[in-house]
């Protein structure tokens, strides 16, 4: 028998792919079906973000962080302003701590529903998607009623967030909370106990904990692996300390426990979300402080003060006191933290955006070394990604 | 909070000896300066010492300050899961001078050190795959520096008679514009445009 050399493929999968969550480029290198290594190619959406940020003073950095990650919005615009607070040693209002506590976990239903419905679209199930997306309209509708916007909402500011809450939306929001279990086990009913499903994604991209550690991972991508870590409990910020929910974790670390892990965390995100709207206090939603929230649109029309103020936030901006900070929180997809040092100017002298997904995609390489390339593709479906955060 | 922190900051330069350089904590954060040759070693400790035990890498940033002799500054984020605390570790360092790379210690440096190095130009030693990153194929400088324009050197545009992307230098229509908001009261400087060059002549002719 004549002895032939077989040589490695190399395959370009994407940046058009639709398993390629956005503009996913991967080199890989197959020995037959088997992936031999993968190189990930990004950078096809850099923007520039940070760049942009230290040119615009603090309240124009805000829109910038919806667009970083387009599905989960809101949670990027709280890091920010958790971040000018702690600089400029701003205290939020009660009642502004409850709604962004309301609108964050709002975002993390909106982002785990695209997540798992993508994810199983990536594995060759189609209907969740479709049932999944009616729920996001709903959810999105509630963003357009406090912001006016669908998605790219920049509602939480540095000082609270910028419009209190239209009359009638807490009592739609507890209606949302009494049917969106039951999509959630029509959904389930679709995936957890699907043979197709659970071929595709048990043991498939298994991470134990130490690995999940040394590759920096964080939300539902280190829970899976059985790490019992969620800032919210750990670290809480704004009125989390208050609220009672559990943390769920996965047992393996497979493909198959983040899903679990995402779908229960819909369940705690109810759990919350009713919590908030029980509790709701009364009073102002942003800062008092003139220097830092723009008066009131009727005000400016009596007071020559507030026209004053008005006119030197929406130009000059507020000035923030030297200093630096990270500041990280529990975003949908997990830590996103901004290093933020500000010079005492009215702009960030650098903003270091630290995505989730930047570390959950460098392990790519490590996860899918010896798997099929259809599994490739179940795992980076389950590491939730999303180009907008990990280009910047 | 920040008495655990003060505590912790003490302890590590302590242990650490000469490593630590300086430390400080700062609205509630413990910063720690080191030097380039000894960041291997202290990241090292405070990963595996179980008064630490920072275990996960968060981040890997950089900052530039031009006016500085050694214009950058790279920030080592870390979070130790069992403390339930964060650290940050800074070095300086300057185009000329290559960082010693933590991927041995931490597998998630990989890529944040190739950022640094794409955004900045900080070189960092025995790295297994400095590449770029984040910016385009073939692409020149450091878009993160602040002598970087905002607006880049060169634009991209199909042509239709190529067939193919064409880079050409960047043509603004509008010229940019910088505001510095400065009060005209406290030190803004108002230049005509053309009037350094006056100056340039009066000194010339003095010479």
């Amino acid at each position: 028998m004549v002895e032939t050399e077989i040589k490695n493929l190399t395959m370009n999968f994407g940046p058009q792919h639709p398993a390629a969550h956005g503009v996913l480029r991967l080199v890989v290198e197959m020995d037959g079906e088997i992936v031999e290594r993968c190189d990930p190619h990004i950078g096809l959406l850099h923007r520039g973000t940070e760049k942009l940020i230290e040119y615009k003073t603090y309240l124009q950095a805000v829109p910038y962080f919806d667009r970083l990650d387009y599905v989960s919005p809101m949670c990027q615009e709280h890091t920010f302003a958790l971040a000018v607070e702690k600089l400029a040693d701003i205290t939020v209002p009660l009642r502004g701590q409850y709604i962004r506590v309301l609108f964050s976990e709002i975002t993390r239903i909106l982002n785990h529903i695209l997540n798992i419905s993508a994810f199983a679209l990536d594995v060759g199930a189609m209907t969740p998607l479709l049932w999944g997306f009616e729920e996001r309209e709903k959810l999105m509708e509630f963003y357009e009623r406090v912001s006016g916007a669908r998605l790219h909402s920049a509602y939480f500011r540095p000082g609270g967030v910028h419009r209190d809450l239209p009359a009638g939306l807490l009592e739609d929001v507890a209606k949302f909370c009494e049917t969106f279990p039951a999509i959630i086990d029509d959904i389930e009913s679709l995936l957890t106990e699907n043979r197709i499903f659970r071929q595709r994604t048990v043991d498939v991209g298994i991470v134990s904990k130490d690995e999940a550690l040394d590759w920096g991972f964080s939300g539902p991508m280190l829970r899976g692996s059985g790490v019992p870590w969620d800032l919210r409990k750990s670290q809480p910020y704004d009125v989390y300390d208050r609220m009672e929910f559990d943390i769920p974790v996965g047992k393996n670390g497979d493909c198959f426990d983040r899903y679990l892990v995402r779908v229960e965390e819909m369940r705690q995100c109810l759990r919350i979300m009713k919590q908030c709207v029980d509790e709701m206090p009364d009073g102002p939603v942003r800062t008092t402080d003139n220097k830092i929230a723009p008066p009131r649109r009727g005000e400016m029309k009596q007071s020559m003060e507030a026209l004053i103020h008005h006119f030197k936030l929406y130009t000059e901006g507020y000035h923030v006191p030297a200093g630096e900070t990270y500041t990280a929180v529990e975003a949908p997809k997990g830590e996103f933290g901004v290093y933020l040092v500000a010079d005492g100017t009215n702009t960030p002298y650098r903003c270091k955006i630290r995505a989730p997904g930047f570390a959950f995609l460098q392990a790519t390489d490590y996860l899918s070394k010896g798997h099929m390339l259809a599994d490739m593709v179940a795992i980076v479906g389950s590491m939730d990604i999303v180009f907008g955060e990990i280009d910047r | 909070m920040d008495e655990a922190l003060n505590h912790l900051g003490g302890y590590i330069a302590d242990k650490a000896g000469e490593a630590v350089a300086s430390w400080e904590v700062a609205l509630g954060e413990l910063m720690v300066v080191t030097s380039r040759d000894k960041l291997p070693v202290l990241l090292k400790l405070l990963r595996d010492d179980s008064n630490s035990l920072f275990k996960v890498l968060v981040d890997v940033t950089a900052a530039d300050y031009p006016e500085r002799e050694e214009r950058f500054e790279i920030v080592y984020n870390l979070l130790s899961l069992s403390h339930n605390q964060r650290i940050r570790v800074k070095v300086s360092a300057d185009e000329s001078t290559p960082v010693p790379s933590v991927v041995p210690l931490f597998n998630a440096a990989g890529w944040f050190e190739r950022e640094v190095w794409d955004m900045f130009g900080v070189f960092f030693t025995e790295h297994p795959d400095l590449r770029r990153m984040l910016t385009d194929y073939g692409f020149e400088g450091h878009p993160q520096r602040k002598d970087f324009p905002l607006t880049g050197y060169v634009e991209v545009r199909y042509n239709e008679e190529q067939k193919r992307v064409v880079y050409e230098p960047v043509t603004l229509t509008q010229d940019f514009r910088s505001f510095d908001f400065m009060s005209p009261w406290e030190g803004a400087e108002y230049i005509l445009p053309g009037d350094e060059k006056a100056k340039e002549d009066a000194a010339g002719k003095t010479d």
